[in-house]
C-alpha cells in the first residue's frame, strides 16, 4: 500500500476535524478524497502531507511501508500542488519548476544543463512547451495548475497530492483539464489522492472514492460501487439526486416486488429519479399514483417533478426524451410509478 | 456649413479623447486646484524655501562655515549614528514582527499589534521619559547603571534607545498589510517542496515582500534622522556630544545664529528631500514591477 493513514485523529479547540480516520491508497491510484465543505478531506490530507499535524497520541502516516509520522514535510517527498497554486510569484515558469532542484545541497544537485533538461521534460509533459520565460501572472488558471503540477512533480515525489485541483478554473477548462489529469495519471502511474467537493469530479476520474462527512470517512469503493451502492443515507444524498420516500405510504400504494413486512417499519426509502417507472395512471396497475407538476426537458433527459396525491409528497423521475414522448403524459396528467430498486437504512432491505 | 461641421467634429473628438471622472464646471476645478496649489505653497514650499534662504542670507562662505564649526560636525554624525543604528534593529525587529503576525496565529497577536503601535499612539515627550525614568538617576535601573559606570540617559546610547523606539512601527506596520495580503502558500509550497527555513526566507519571501520593505525603511529613517521630542528629553543637550541635528538647530536658534540653525535645517530638509526622491523611486519601480 502506497500511502496509509491509521486512526489520524485532529481537533481544533472543541471541533473535531477528524474523529480517528483510518485510510489506504492503493499503489499507483488516483484516488478522490470527496465530501463538503467542512467534512475534513483538506485537513486529511494536508496531515498525509506534513504541513499539518494530528492530534498528539494519535495516528501514523506510512508512504510504501515506512513510517513517516514524525518526517517533516520537506524531506516526506510529496508533491503537492495548492488549491490556489501557489507559484512563486517573482519567478519564471522555469524558475517555479526548477526550485525543488535549485535549493538541494550542492552535493546532491544536478548542474545547471541537467536542470534544464529537466525542467524542459516536464514542460513537455503538461503540454506547457515555449512558457519557460513566462511569469504565473501571465498564465491563464489552467497553465498555472500544469506548472505546479510540474513543479511538485520535478522533485521525484513518492505520492502526489492535489487539494481542489480544478477548484478555481471555470466549467469548460474544468472538463477538459480533468480528463487530461486522468491521462496523464494513466502515463505517470504515480499515487496521487485529490480532494474534490464535485461529485461528478470524483466520480468520473478516480479509481477509488474515500466519501467524507462529519470528520469521518463514510464509505470507499469505486465510482460505480459508491453510486450503485451508498453505505448510508448521506452518501446517497451526496451522490447524485435521490428521492426519499416514506416506507409506510408505499406500503399502502402496494409497490410492487416490495418486501411488505420491512415496508411496515417505520423509515424512508432511497430511490434513485432513474430508477423510478412512471405511466400513465390505470387504477388497475398497482403503484403510487401521482401528479405530474412540471417537465423540465433541456438536455439529454427529462426530469420530471410530481406529487404523491395521498402524501403530497414529491417525486423526482428521469426518463429519456423519447420516453417521455411516448408516454404523451402532459402538466396536469396523473400517473401511476413504479419503483425498480431502492434502499432503506432503516431496516437492513432493498428491493 | 464647413465651419459647422468642424465645429461639432472637433467637440465630438475634444470629448471622446478626454475622459472626464467629473463633470463639474470648468470654474470648480480651476477653484479646487488652486486652493490645493495655495495650501500646499503656503504650508510646505514656502518654508521649505525660507530655511535656504535664509541659510545663504550671508552668502556661500557664512553657510558652509556654518558646518565646519565642530558641534555642527558632531550633530550630523550623532544623527546618522542613530539612524544607523536604531534603522537596522527596526528593519530586523519588523521583519521577525510581521513574519510572526502574518503567518502564525498565536495567543497574544492583538495584543502584540498593538504594542507596536504604540509608539505612533503616545506623544515622543512620554517616550523619551519613560526612558530617562528606567535608565535615569532616579530610575529603576540608575543605582546599578552608576556602579557598573555605564551612561544611558544624557549620552548616546539614550539617544539610540529613543530613537529607536519612536520608529519601530514603521517597517512593522508597512509588512504586516503586505504579507497577510500574500499569505503563506508560497511558504508552504517551497516547504514541500524540500526548502528549509533559511531558503524559503531569502528565496520566497524577501523577493515578495523587498519594495514593501524598503519602502519601510526609508520611512523609518527619515524619522530617525528628524526626531525630536524623544531625544530632547534624553539628550541633556551637550553640545558636541548628545546633540542631533534637530537639536542643534534649536540650540543655535536660541542664541540668534540664525545662518548656524538654518544651514543645518538645511542639511536636514536636503536629507529629507533625498528620501522623499529615493520613496518615490521606489514607489515607481514598484508600481513598473507590479505592471509587468
Amino acid at each position: 500500500m502506497s500511502i496509509q493513514a491509521t486512526n489520524i485523529r485532529k481537533t481544533f479547540g472543541t471541533v473535531t476535524v477528524l474523529g480517528g480516520v483510518d485510510l489506504t491508497v492503493p499503489r499507483g491510484k488516483l484516488v478522490a478524497l470527496l465530501g463538503p465543505s467542512g467534512s475534513g478531506k483538506t485537513t486529511l490530507l494536508r496531515i498525509i502531507a506534513g504541513l499539518e499535524h494530528a492530534d498528539p497520541g494519535s495516528g501514523q502516516i506510512h508512504f510504501h511501508g515506512e513510517d513517516v509520522t514524525k518526517v517533516p514535510a520537506g524531506k516526506r517527498k510529496v508533491g503537492f500542488v495548492f488549491q490556489h497554486y501557489a507559484l512563486f510569484r517573482h519567478m519564471t515558469v522555469f524558475e517555479n519548476i526548477a526550485f525543488g532542484l535549485t535549493i538541494l545541497p550542492r552535493r546532491d544537485r544536478p548542474a545547471g544543463s541537467a536542470i534544464a533538461d529537466r525542467v524542459h521534460a516536464l514542460l513537455k509533459l503538461v503540454q506547457l512547451e515555449g512558457l519557460d520565460a513566462r511569469y504565473p501572472t501571465q498564465l491563464s488558471g489552467g497553465q498555472r495548475q500544469r506548472v505546479a503540477l510540474a513543479r511538485a512533480l520535478a522533485v521525484e515525489p513518492r505520492v502526489l497530492l492535489l487539494d481542489e485541483p480544478f477548484g478555481a478554473l471555470d466549467a469548460k477548462v474544468r472538463k477538459e483539464l480533468r480528463r487530461w489529469l486522468r491521462k496523464f495519471h494513466d502515463e505517470i502511474h504515480l499515487t496521487t489522492v485529490f480532494v474534490t467537493h464535485d461529485q461528478e469530479e470524483a466520480l468520473e476520474i478516480a479509481d477509488e472514492v474515500v466519501v467524507m462527512n462529519n470528520a469521518r470517512i463514510e464509505q470507499v469503493g469505486t465510482p460505480q460501487e459508491v453510486y450503485d451502492r451508498p453505505a448510508s443515507p448521506f452518501v446517497y444524498q451526496f451522490l447524485g439526486n435521490v428521492n426519499v420516500l416514506r416506507a409506510q405510504a408505499l406500503a399502502g400504494a402496494g409497490v410492487p416486488g416490495a418486501n411488505p413486512a420491512a415496508l411496515e417499519a417505520e423509515g424512508n426509502l432511497y430511490v434513485r429519479p432513474h430508477d423510478v417507472a412512471v405511466a400513465p395512471h390505470d387504477p388497475r396497475s398497482p403503484g403510487l399514483v401521482a401528479v405530474l407538476r412540471y417537465i423540465h426537458a433541456a438536455g439529454p433527459q427529462a426530469r420530471l417533478t410530481l406529487e404523491q396525491i395521498q402524501s403530497r409528497a414529491t417525486v423526482e423521475v428521469e426518463v429519456s426524451r423519447s420516453e417521455l414522448a411516448t408516454l404523451g403524459l402532459k402538466v396536469g396528467d396523473l400517473a401511476t410509478l413504479r419503483l425498480r430498486q431502492g434502499r432503506s437504512f432503516d431496516a437492513d432491505y432493498a428491493i | 456649413m464647413a465651419a459647422a461641421i468642424s465645429t461639432t467634429l472637433s467637440h465630438h473628438t475634444s470629448h471622446a479623447a478626454v475622459q472626464r471622472a467629473t463633470h463639474d464646471p470648468r470654474w470648480v476645478r480651476w477653484t479646487l486646484t488652486t486652493v490645493a496649489l495655495l495650501f500646499l505653497g503656503c504650508f510646505l514650499a514656502l518654508p521649505l524655501a525660507a530655511v535656504f534662504a535664509e541659510a545663504l542670507r550671508r552668502g556661500f562662505g557664512a553657510y558652509f562655515s556654518a558646518f565646519a564649526e565642530s558641534d555642527a560636525l558632531a550633530s550630523i554624525r550623532l544623527t546618522l549614528l542613530a539612524a544607523a543604528i536604531s534603522v537596522p534593529a527596526n528593519l530586523g525587529f519588523g521583519v521577525a514582527a510581521a513574519w510572526c503576525i502574518a503567518k502564525f496565529n498565536f495567543p497574544g497577536k492583538s495584543v502584540l499589534i498593538t504594542l507596536i503601535d504604540l509608539p505612533f499612539a503616545v506623544s515622543p515627550v512620554i517616550s523619551g521619559l519613560i526612558y530617562v525614568l528606567v535608565f535615569g538617576l532616579q530610575g529603576w535601573w540608575g543605582a546599578w547603571l552608576i556602579e557598573h559606570d555605564l551612561k544611558v540617559i544624557f549620552a548616546v546610547p539614550g539617544i539610540v534607545l529613543a530613537t529607536t523606539f519612536v520608529t519601530f512601527p514603521f517597517v512593522a506596520r508597512e509588512l504586516i498589510p503586505l504579507m497577510q495580503a500574500q499569505g503563506s502558500d508560497e511558504e508552504l509550497a517551497a516547504l514541500t517542496l524540500g526548502a528549509n527555513g533559511w531558503q524559503i526566507f531569502w528565496r520566497v519571501t524577501v523577493p515578495n515582500i523587498k519594495w514593501g520593505l524598503l519602502y519601510g525603511i526609508i520611512l523609518c529613517n527619515a524619522r530617525a534622522m528628524g526626531e525630536f521630542g524623544a531625544v530632547s528629553v534624553v539628550s541633556g543637550h551637550i553640545r558636541g556630544e548628545t546633540n542631533t541635528m534637530p537639536l542643534q538647530v534649536e540650540i543655535l536658534y536660541n542664541e540668534y545664529n540664525f545662518v548656524g540653525a538654518f544651514a543645518v535645517a538645511s542639511a536636514l530638509a536636503l536629507l529629507a528631500i533625498v528620501t522623499l526622491v529615493l520613496k518615490a523611486l521606489v514607489e515607481w519601480r514598484h508600481a513598473q514591477a507590479r505592471a509587468s
